[in-house]
């Protein structure tokens, strides 16, 4: 059975859905009136940190934050 | 370890087989993980074991009883939402003074249960990440923007699992009629009329500023004849795609 399914342009692209659906869900966010837009973009917000472990110790974290101050 | 598990497999012989035969019960494509977090003392191969010996029980002892669902696998709306009785029989008789566990299915509620008659209303489910726009509101139809083209679900819609693209979406009830625009999602239709619509983001079209969206589709139009890796060019694609759904969403 060859998986000639049709694809779509994203997915061709190496894009996964996650990455459309977010993309997608931002430009949206983009076109809104104000101060929606205010708290719309306030969904976007992002905030982890991430180490990896090399030989049983955690490395230095990546920090990423869109609040202020953390 | 090792040890351990054959004295407890050899003092406690019947316990171990109830809780895989329940396990197996519960759902029908259970997993090896799911029984060793249970069952911790033992291996996995003798769990594999255990449960090709309790399945082989089962179907005995079911087509035994009543042949009618077997073979056919029912929808998840139709499966039946009460306890097992036989099971907990059995478990009294085992283990009288332990309450019979309980099944993640008696946590939920029970879905309501296919009609034999199409029912009147729809009842939509519309949930986004951070808010729950409707839920289980009755109306009539709804218009989804699916990926094959404006579907109209109706009640006693065939069971379907759609992809949404960029567009809008309509409920009607009466002569009532709201409309959003959703970014993207899924709409999964069940066999008992109830429409379970997921989206990233949707608003109410009075929302949208029409001069953002100009501006968007102008700059994304000319990001697409600029763009040179595939990766860019799926994003001006996109961009230009979600614009021009709004832009028709606004004027259509």
């Amino acid at each position: 059975m060859a998986s000639t399914a049709a694809v779509p342009f994203w997915r061709a692209a190496g894009m996964t859905y996650i990455t459309y659906s977010n993309i997608c869900a931002n430009l949206v966010r983009n076109c809104l009136k104000e101060p929606l837009k205010a708290e719309a973009l306030n969904r976007e917000k992002v905030h982890f940190s991430l180490s990896k472990w090399a030989g049983g110790k955690p490395e230095k974290p990546i920090l990423r934050s869109d609040t202020p101050g953390v | 370890m090792w040890a351990k598990a054959k004295n407890t497999r050899a003092t406690k012989a019947r316990e171990p087989q109830t809780y895989s035969i329940f396990i197996f019960k519960e759902s029908q494509g259970s997993t090896l993980s799911l029984v060793s977090s249970h069952l911790q003392i033992f291996p996995r191969l003798q769990i594999a074991a255990m449960l090709r010996q309790a399945s082989r029980l089962i179907s005995r002892s079911v087509t035994a009883a009543s042949s009618k669902s077997v073979t056919a696998r029912a929808f998840s709306t139709e499966l039946p939402s009460t306890i097992d009785s036989t099971f907990v029989e059995s478990w009294k008789k085992v283990a009288p003074n332990m309450d019979p566990p309980r099944t993640p299915s008696s946590f939920m509620k029970p879905r309501p249960s296919t009609a034999s008659s199409i029912p009147t209303k729809l009842t939509v489910n519309f949930v986004l990440p951070y808010a729950s726009e409707l839920s289980g509101k009755e109306v009539d139809m709804v218009i989804i923007p699916a990926t094959t083209g404006q579907m109209g679900v109706l009640p006693g819609h065939v069971p379907t699992i759609a992809e949404l693209k960029p567009g809008i979406m309509s409920v009607h009830e009466g002569t009532d009629i709201k409309k959003y625009f959703v970014s993207s999602g899924f709409a999964f239709l069940h066999a008992n009329s109830v429409a379970d619509i997921i989206a990233v983001e949707a608003v109410p079209l009075e929302n949208i500023d029409a001069s953002q969206v100009q501006k968007g589709l102008a700059e994304f139009t000319q990001k697409l004849a600029s763009a040179s890796t595939d990766l860019e060019k799926a994003e001006a694609q996109i961009g230009v795609e979600v614009h021009s759904a709004m832009n028709a969403a606004l004027s259509g």
